[in-house]
């Protein structure tokens, strides 16, 4: 498995990247971690004839908690989410998920802003960080602006982002939300089968806010709000954690593929969903 | 396309080498430095043969071009152990039957290594999910976490005599 | 002299039979050194790559290849067309079909090699690739076996529909041969007036060896002397060798074949693949080295696939439990070319053994093979020909029965297992068992996990499960098998006219060590190690000083590879006897030095003493020293030895496994909280060794019952084709095996070895699939297809009303 020639860029600065991404258009494509592109360029099924790798943009790289905010660049990979402490007291949800994320290896190349950019719905991060409600920064031709991850997927592979554009940064309230993100997976390094992400806060033994949200189960990540709405101001009994499900199944949109039938990921769905709504609840 | 010099440090030996961009890193190693100790087992990043450590992270060979490995430390099996002296973890594969035909070996010892840098006390299920990302055929995995578990015992014996 | 080491001592020294001798192979290895195919890099080689087809089943309308050779670097690219003249663009298989090299005229399987571009590198080979334009017309792709044996669509056009196969007539265009064994009419007589009849269908699905290292080839034309030397990852150079001179026309003796390192071969490099036929062409004719290696997804789609077996068994028995006879019928789906790798004379390699360990008085097995539109192959993946598939079918038949008589599994097999002196012991199905213990080792394995303790916990969960208390249920598996292995004797069994003798050839050193070449070929089973230490106990010679070489045609003996369990029983026992050889002679040169009579001396572990005076002796050092500097009248000089052995007969490794599984009902994830494995393999050489193999063995067993599968859609498109769906587990997802033993000799073999390095697989693949089907046993359920991936089992619960 040969990729297609191509020309390498390594811009020191995001001005640099810019203007690469600028001057060849449609045929240039950054590359962060690279363990998704990568592999499609070895299967000829991308054609990038100018890679721009974004590895030394400094500014693009590092966690920073401030005054209530968690920012995060997007060069930073899953091994560096999962080790770092202050990010771990404030959005412990993302250390949970990021280890069922591929295997060690893939975690030290993979970043946070290409799995949350590429709008692989197999990818994790998208749903997790619409569950946090997060704010991706793009930087263009025509300067930055804020997209909200609930509003940055459009379809498999299409997102918000425009061809000239970078994810730069990620940010998100700090929560300490009780949390859980609940993955199905055949095996170590697989997409999930249904994987979910919950945040709950609770107060006087009733739950004031819920968020929860599913990735692969449909060809964009599945903010469900019904499904929140279904567990505010219940204590999560029985009763609403039916409830939650039966609207969170409502959203999704899984298809068929070597995991399974529809019926059968609908069903695991459910029993994800109502597992991580569980844990969370007993973590708020 | 442009072929570009790329400049690396390799087992502790600066290396350059030119190479067409979408030259891997794993042919470069192995056909251009002649470093054949890490292998080919899948293109997809899955089988972790192709593993080498990177400026201290342990990397799939496989799915980075050489070009990107411009300026970084890279050691390779070739650059643990000799055959005078072999590293703790290579003793301990052959102490514990840890390996069989060798093709996934390379590539798991190169990650065993990173792992008992970043975790020197690891349980077993520590090491089982720290090698997750290196597939083996041949040997059922019970002995290769049987020589990793060993060796950190071993590692951490050393360290506690030389204090 | 006075002897300062104990007899103990010496034994030790020698670290013979028995001995867990740390592996030769592992300083090598440990430090990047092994050498493997990839690994040859011969001056100025150019690479070859394939043209494959996208599709199933097409016509191949035009290749055009002018963009192609007008990429510079572009050396050749060769299609039927420039093979046909060489009569190279079919080739035969070891089933006595044959297989197109290159497409010729019509594509067969999504994957098949139409035409190979060789260029200066693997960059502009790739290139090249993709510029050969090939115009198809799809045709009707049929990828059920069933549906090819009524379809008048002729997958294999080149054949006469009218004419037999290889193995016998023909019924339709699409079926290959029907192979029959025992007695039809008497099995169907003892069924009919049964007490009681279980039947069941089975599919054992599609899978594939999938070593980690995938296959290749180098070839190196030397046109200057006429001599071609291939490299290769093959499981059987020697035939390789023959099979080159007879297509090539290249005399064998100006063919060398190299089995460099391999990295795992489980069936996969048994074959003989386009991409070695096109890698020496293309060293023909562009004169200089050639290199070919696959990539994981054309390992995956195209070369040798495991199983694919659909099994249809009816089982008939008393009241009280006794088998009383078995039918078995399969249809087994070959793909497009018949390339199974088994004996000559079996097309459906030892799928007869399918009686098991148990005594059955009367038996029937039919075999169809169909075309279909899949990849050719069905070799053994980590077993004896066919055996998984036969150990798979009765271990499912005996649980079946066990539902249908309301009987516990463990006591249906114990009633019916071939007794102790039973043996050896004529199957009804023509096999003559060697020598078994089966109450013995069963006894011991279900003492061993405690089975009525386990029992009565799964039944409290099954209590609990109905109290809706729980939402996962318990599985106990068992299996019991008995391999066949070691083909074989010569009388039955040959690959392609070749007979399944193996080889060995010593020399002993002036100074007391010894080389010994084997025709065989380790592909990480440690022979190196192993055979040293058969020779040493032989021969008195540590093993350490001992160096074995296998897998160069030029200098080792003739033999027919390494797969099927064969080393150890066939090549091992060759080891054994020219050993003894060795022996024979080291006997007289030790008389002579001790100036007695030959038979005056007695072999004592590492010397010849004489009878009653052992403090004379000459040791193996001294007499291997005398054989080179000193005239022994009536003796040649020198210490060397040769044995082609041909086994009198085949070996029965047996075992009995035991797993137990926990399932998650809602979701369908299995958890295997305990494995116990009890091998018997006869004497045992390495335990270390045995204990490595069978973990490796398990953990593939495993793998194939719980997820391994190569799948197809209705398009003949191969759905399974990475390691992302192809289900190979990593460390996380396999358990900790208990490994246990009993050793019963095999009393053909010369040291009594029987082999091992299959009996996990065979026996795995039915305890781990047993576990889930027992999980599900007391909620109705009786036999539900592997592979018991997660959406399988959820889909065996669903069933079964358990999500209601």
């Amino acid at each position: 498995m040969i990729t297609s020639a191509f020309e390498y860029h390594r811009p020191s600065n995001l001005a640099g990247a810019l203007t690469v991404l600028e001057e060849h258009g449609d045929d240039a494509r950054v590359i962060a971690g690279g363990h998704s592109l990568i592999p499609m360029m070895k299967l000829r099924m991308a054609d990038v004839p100018h890679l721009v790798d974004l590895q030394d943009i400094a500014d693009l790289k590092g966690i920073t908690v401030e005054v209530g905010t968690v920012t995060i660049g997007a060069m930073t990979t899953q091994h560096d989410l999962i080790n770092n402490k202050a990010l771990l007291a404030a959005a412990p949800i993302i250390h949970e998920a990021a280890l069922q994320i591929a295997d060690p290896q893939v975690r030290y190349m993979g970043t946070i802003g290409g799995n949350v950019a590429n709008g692989d719905p197999g990818n994790d991060m998208p749903g997790l960080m619409q569950c946090l409600d997060a704010t991706f920064t793009l930087v263009g031709p025509d300067g930055t602006r804020s997209v909200k991850a609930r509003e940055f997927y459009e379809a498999a592979y299409m997102t918000e982002r425009e061809d000239g554009e970078i994810l730069t940064q990620i940010s998100f309230s700090v929560t300490n939300s009780g949390f859980a993100y609940e993955k199905q997976k055949r095996k170590i390094g697989d997409y999930a089968t249904a994987a979910c992400a919950v945040l709950i806060t609770k107060e006087d033994g009733k739950v004031t806010s819920a968020s929860v949200a599913m990735t692969n189960l449909s060809d964009v990540p599945v903010l469900s709000e019904a499904a929140g709405a279904a567990l505010v101001g219940t204590s999560c009994d029985a009763i609403a954690m039916k409830a939650a499900v039966a609207a969170a199944l409502q959203d999704i949109d899984p298809t068929e593929d070597n995991r399974g039938p529809v019926e059968f990921k609908i069903h695991v769905a459910g029993i994800i969903i109502s597992r991580a709504i569980a844990r969370a609840w007993s973590r708020a | 396309m442009t072929n570009q010099i790329v400049k690396m440090t390799v087992n502790g030996e600066k290396k350059e080498i030119l190479a067409e961009p979408r030259e891997l890193l794993i042919y470069v190693l192995r056909e251009k430095l002649g470093l054949t100790g890490a292998h080919v087992g899948c293109e997809t990043s899955h089988c972790g043969a192709c593993t080498v450590e990177i400026n201290g992270k342990s990397v799939k060979s496989c799915t980075m071009f050489a070009v990107q490995a411009e300026g970084t430390e890279i050691t390779t099996i070739e650059g643990l152990g000799s055959p005078d002296n072999l590293h703790v973890l290579q003793e301990n594969f052959k102490e514990h039957h840890g390996l069989q035909c060798g093709y996934c070996t390379p590539g798991m010892i190169t990650r065993a290594h990173r792992l008992l840098q970043e975790n020197p006390n690891p349980t077993e299920e520590d090491v089982r999910f720290g090698i997750s990302g290196n597939i083996c055929r041949c040997t059922g995995y019970q002995n290769i976490v049987k020589s990793i578990l060993s060796a950190a015992a071993e590692l951490n014996a050393a360290k506690e005599a030389a204090q | 002299m006075k002897d300062e080491v104990t007899r103990e001592e010496r034994v030790t020294n020698l670290k013979g039979l028995g001995s867990s001798r740390k592996r030769v192979e592992d300083a090598r290895f440990t430090q990047g050194k092994g050498h493997y195919v990839d690994d040859i890099n011969l001056p100025g080689m150019l690479t070859g790559d394939f043209v494959r087809s996208p599709y199933a089943h097409a016509r191949v309308k035009s290749i055009n290849i002018d963009a192609a050779m007008a990429l510079d670097g572009v050396v050749a690219v060769l299609t039927a067309k420039d093979l046909e003249p060489l009569s190279l663009h079919w080739m035969p298989t070891l089933a006595g079909d044959k297989q197109m090299v290159l497409a010729d005229g019509k594509v067969l399987f999504q994957g098949q090699e139409v035409a190979f571009v060789v260029a200066k590198d693997r960059y502009i080979a790739a290139d090249a690739v993709d510029l050969v334009e090939v115009e198809y017309e799809e045709l009707p792709v049929i990828v059920d076996p069933f549906k090819s044996l009524q379809s008048d669509v002729v997958l294999r056009e080149d054949l006469d529909p009218t004419a037999p196969g290889a193995h016998g007539p023909r019924k339709h265009h699409n079926h290959i041969f029907t192979w029959e064994a025992g007695d039809e009419e008497g099995t169907n007589a003892v069924i009919d007036d049964a007490d009681v009849v279980a039947t069941e269908e089975m599919y054992y699905h599609r899978t594939h060896p999938c070593p980690l290292e995938p296959c290749g080839s180098v070839a190196s034309m030397d046109k200057v002397n006429g001599k071609l030397t291939l490299y290769g990852t093959f499981q059987a150079p020697h035939v390789v060798r023959t099979v080159a001179s007879l297509l090539s026309g290249i005399e064998e003796h100006n063919i060398r074949v190299v089995s460099p390192d391999i990295g795992g071969g489980f069936g996969n490099k048994v074959g003989v693949y386009p991409g070695y036929v096109c890698s020496i062409v293309a060293s023909i004719v562009t004169g200089v080295p050639v290199k070919w290696v696959e990539d994981r997804m054309e390992n995956l789609m195209s070369t040798a696939f495991a199983r694919d077996y659909w099994m249809k068994g009816k089982i008939s028995a008393t009241k009280e439990g006794k088998i009383t006879g078995l039918h078995c019928h399969v249809t087994a789906d070959h793909g497009a070319f018949d390339a199974c790798a088994d004996p000559t004379k079996f097309p459906a390699g030892f799928m007869s053994i399918c009686t098991g360990s148990y005594d059955i008085p009367i038996a029937y097995l039919g075999v169809d093979g169909v075309y279909t539109n899949k990849a050719p192959g069905g070799v053994s993946y980590r077993c004896s020909f066919r055996v998984t598939e036969a150990v798979y079918f009765i271990e499912r038949m005996i649980e079946v029965l066990a539902i249908e008589l309301n009987m516990d599994a463990a006591e249906l097999r114990r009633i019916n297992f071939i007794k102790k002196e039973q043996f050896p012991y004529d199957s009804a199905l023509g096999w003559e068992y060697d020598s078994g213990d089966y109450h013995t080792a069963w006894d011991k394995a279900l003492k061993a996990v405690d089975y009525e303790g386990l029992r009565k916990e799964q039944a409290e969960r099954v209590a609990a499960f109905k109290r809706g208390e729980t939402r996962t249920i318990m599985g106990i598996g068992l299996s019991f098998f008995t391999e066949i292995v070691g083909a074989g004797p010569v009388k039955n069994c040959d690959i392609l006219g070749m007979g399944m003798f193996d080889s060995c050839e010593i020399r002993i050193h002036p100074t007391g060590s010894a080389i010994a070449r084997l025709g065989t070929i380790s592909q990480g089973q440690g022979h190196a190690t192993t055979f040293a230490q058969i020779l040493a106990s032989e021969i008195g010679i540590p093993a350490d000083s001992i160096t074995i070489e296998e897998g160069d045609t030029d200098t080792a003996p003739y033999g027919l590879g390494t797969y099927g369990s064969r080393s150890t029983p066939v090549a091992g026992a060759a080891t054994a006897m020219a050993g003894r050889k060795i022996r024979a002679k080291a006997q007289m040169i030790a008389a002579y030095l001790l100036e007695v009579h030959d038979d005056d001396v007695e072999f004592d572990v590492d010397r010849f003493v004489i009878k009653g005076a052992p403090e004379r002796f000459k040791t193996m050092g001294e007499i291997a020293y005398a054989a080179y500097n000193q005239a022994i009248p009536g003796l040649e000089p020198g210490l060397e030895a040769v044995s082609y052995y041909d086994p009198p007969n085949m070996t029965y490794p047996f075992g009995a496994y035991v797993c137990v599984m926990d399932i998650d009902v809602d979701t369908g994830v299995p958890k295997i909280n305990r494995f116990y494995a009890l091998d018997d393999c006869g004497t045992r050489i390495n335990p270390m060794v045995i204990e490595g193999q069978i973990h490796g063995g398990l953990t593939e067993a495993l793998a194939v019952a719980l997820g391994q599968e190569i799948a197809y859609d209705d398009m003949g498109n191969c759905k399974t084709a990475t390691l992302m769906d192809f289900f190979l587990p990593t460390a996380w997802e396999v358990p900790n095996f208990e490994t246990d033993f009993t050793v019963t000799p095999s009393p053909h073999h010369p040291i009594g070895a029987k082999g091992v390095g299959e009996s996990p697989h065979v026996g795995g693949v039915p305890c781990f699939s047993n576990a889930v089907q027992d999980a599900f046993r007391p909620f109705g359920n009786r036999h539900t297809n592997m592979p018991h991936d997660h959406w399988r089992i959820w889909k065996t619960a669903n069933d079964l009303g358990m999500h209601d």
